[in-house]
């Protein structure tokens, strides 16, 4: 495995940053085996930001824990510039749904944690907290607990946390999914900006259709029993990032009706039209 | 106690015109040593009306009057000071092994299944049965006395950074193996700060079971000096009054170790407050 800061240049062009060939995987879960992943095929290019949406229960937090290697016990192939993923690494970070901080660390102390096997000096390490700090806006709270922190600022920490490493793979399993909606819209924004200053390649877990929309460059909709990929979508320039735009909805009810929501609204709507014609 | 404060003074500036409320805010204050001025009282009046036979229960001033006496010629502050000698050396060998045990069991799946029967096998015995087995194995002098208190202390500790380290959070383990951390950076960022809480608590507990040890090896092996010395002296002389102030003294003394370990665990867990 490479150094977790120097970012490895080899294989990038000839084949994809990251590889998930043909993977399956079962859970035993009282006694039954479940298929939580059968068959799946993605391949991630670096700089990449993808969207992965599906109901509960269609595995889409599995494939994270496999990517990040917390799991090996799979068929198929998970590969990164080429080489199997066999365990965790720190070319690959993850935000959980919660922030997951150390309550007794304070905000620095929780960020610095991530560099403990980084092999960086202690100033070099100092440096780079700072800098990840300054980069989610939270200069100032350094030295606050966890406690002291509103649910958006202690998930600014963990994305901090996550990316202090310089890792290639951003995982975002549901970051932001414990936010209120307000702070939600915020963020993505923030996330947005973030990932593209740090030039990471991102795979954002979520069941919040507009943010899959707004964020991604490719959506891939997963569908359940068993977890399986339905479609994936690629997010075309014309989609402007605008929540509004007429091809932003348009994508958004496509993916939508891909998750087998029915487009009720727009149906009477239509119907209303016919009626009136 | 700041809440309660500015609770209070809230009241204060409100109601101010219609009752006197100095007098509740200090009876807030006052209010735990209700019970205990009360019981003294009973005391008072039990050994003053008569009721009595002052021969078993002297009135409160003669047991002060001894005590002044005592602390005077530096009798019982000799006493009092070999006695928490004792107390400190078992309390720092129990809890020490305690916590390095607990810590080896809650960190290796393998020593846990190892030792864990036993040590619950072990948490049913009685800690004065062990009494009469230490004092053949180690003989009833200060080896012996220190042994028992260490064992009292030993088990609250074992238990307690056991359980505080087995209860880490699962996601927190997650997190450790993420972050790709080694043994070492689990046990020092995660698993021990994680476990404090528990720690203390098992220290806490341990100061107070080592205390009551103490008093107990003092009275049950060898006589030695020490508060537990005085107190068979005090019975075999028929000396009420230092009986009663050997008792008031220890509960004092437990008291203070109370307040002791309180503010140690307050300073240390500040996270948990703020």
């Amino acid at each position: 495995m490479s150094g977790p800061v120097a970012i490895s240049a080899k294989g990038r062009g000839k084949s994809h940053a990251l590889e998930i060939t043909d993977v399956s995987k079962k859970f035993s879960v009282a006694g039954r085996q479940v298929q939580a992943l059968s068959h799946i095929h993605l391949a991630v290019d670096e700089g990449e930001f993808v969207s992965i949406v599906g109901s509960s229960g269609c595995g889409k937090s599995t494939l994270l824990r496999l990517v990040l290697g917390l799991d090996t016990d799979y068929d198929g192939d998970i590969r990164v510039d080429g080489h199997r993923v066999e365990r965790p690494g720190l070319d690959r970070s993850i935000v959980f749904q919660e922030h997951r901080l150390l309550p007794w660390l304070n905000v620095e102390a929780n960020v610095a944690a991530a560099l403990r096997q980084s092999g960086l000096s202690a100033a070099e390490r100092g440096e780079l907290v700072r800098d990840h700090l300054h980069l989610v806006g939270l200069d100032q709270f350094a030295k606050a607990h966890p406690a002291q922190l509103s649910g958006g600022m202690a998930q600014r920490v963990a994305i901090a946390r996550a990316l202090v490493t310089k890792p290639r793979f951003l995982l975002l399993d549901e970051p932001l999914g414990a936010l209120d909606a307000l702070t939600r819209l915020r963020l993505q924004d923030e996330l947005q900006r973030i990932v593209r200053h740090e030039g990471t390649t991102a795979v954002l877990v979520t069941h919040d259709v507009d943010e899959a929309v707004y964020l991604g460059d490719r959506i891939v909709i997963m569908h359940p029993h068993p977890g399986r990929i339905a479609t994936v979508l690629p997010v075309t320039a014309a989609v402007s990032r605008d929540r509004s735009d007429p091809n932003f909805i348009r994508l958004r009810d496509e993916v939508l009706s891909w998750l087998g929501v029915s487009r009720t609204g727009n149906d009477a709507g239509a119907e209303l039209a016919r009626r009136s014609a | 106690m700041s809440l309660i404060t500015i609770a209070g003074g809230e009241r204060l500036s409100r109601s101010a015109s219609i009752a006197p409320p100095p007098f509740r805010l200090i009876g807030r204050h006052l209010r735990p040593l209700a019970v205990p001025i009360a019981l003294l009282a009973i005391w008072e009046l039990l050994a003053h009306a008569g009721v009595a036979d002052p021969r078993f229960l002297p009135s409160l001033e003669a047991v002060v009057a001894r005590g002044v006496a005592e602390f005077s010629r530096s009798g019982l502050g000799v006493n009092l000071l070999a006695s928490l000698k004792r107390d400190l050396i078992g309390f720092v060998c129990g809890s020490v092994a305690g916590i390095g045990l607990g810590l080896a069991i809650g960190f290796s799946r393998l020593i846990e299944r190892l030792l864990g029967p036993v040590l619950l096998v072990h948490r049913q015995i009685a800690l004065f049965a062990w009494v009469p087995l230490i004092s053949m194995w180690f003989g009833g002098g200060e080896a012996g006395k220190v042994v028992f208190i260490a064992l009292a202390a030993f088990q609250p500790t074992l238990i307690n950074t056991w359980q505080g380290v087995s209860g880490i959070p699962r996601s927190y383990r997650e997190l450790a193996d993420v972050l790709t951390f080694g043994w070492f950076d689990f046990a020092r960022i995660i698993a021990i700060p994680g476990a404090l809480p528990q720690i203390f608590t098992g220290l806490h507990s341990a100061l107070i079971y080592a205390w009551t040890a103490t008093v107990g090896a003092e009275l049950l092996l060898n006589i030695a000096p020490g508060i537990g010395g005085r107190m068979n002296e005090g019975q075999q002389l028929f000396h009420m009054d230092l009986l009663l102030l050997c008792v008031l003294l220890l509960g004092g003394v437990g008291v203070i170790f109370n307040v002791i370990a309180g503010a140690v665990e307050h300073r240390f867990l500040r996270w948990r407050i703020r």
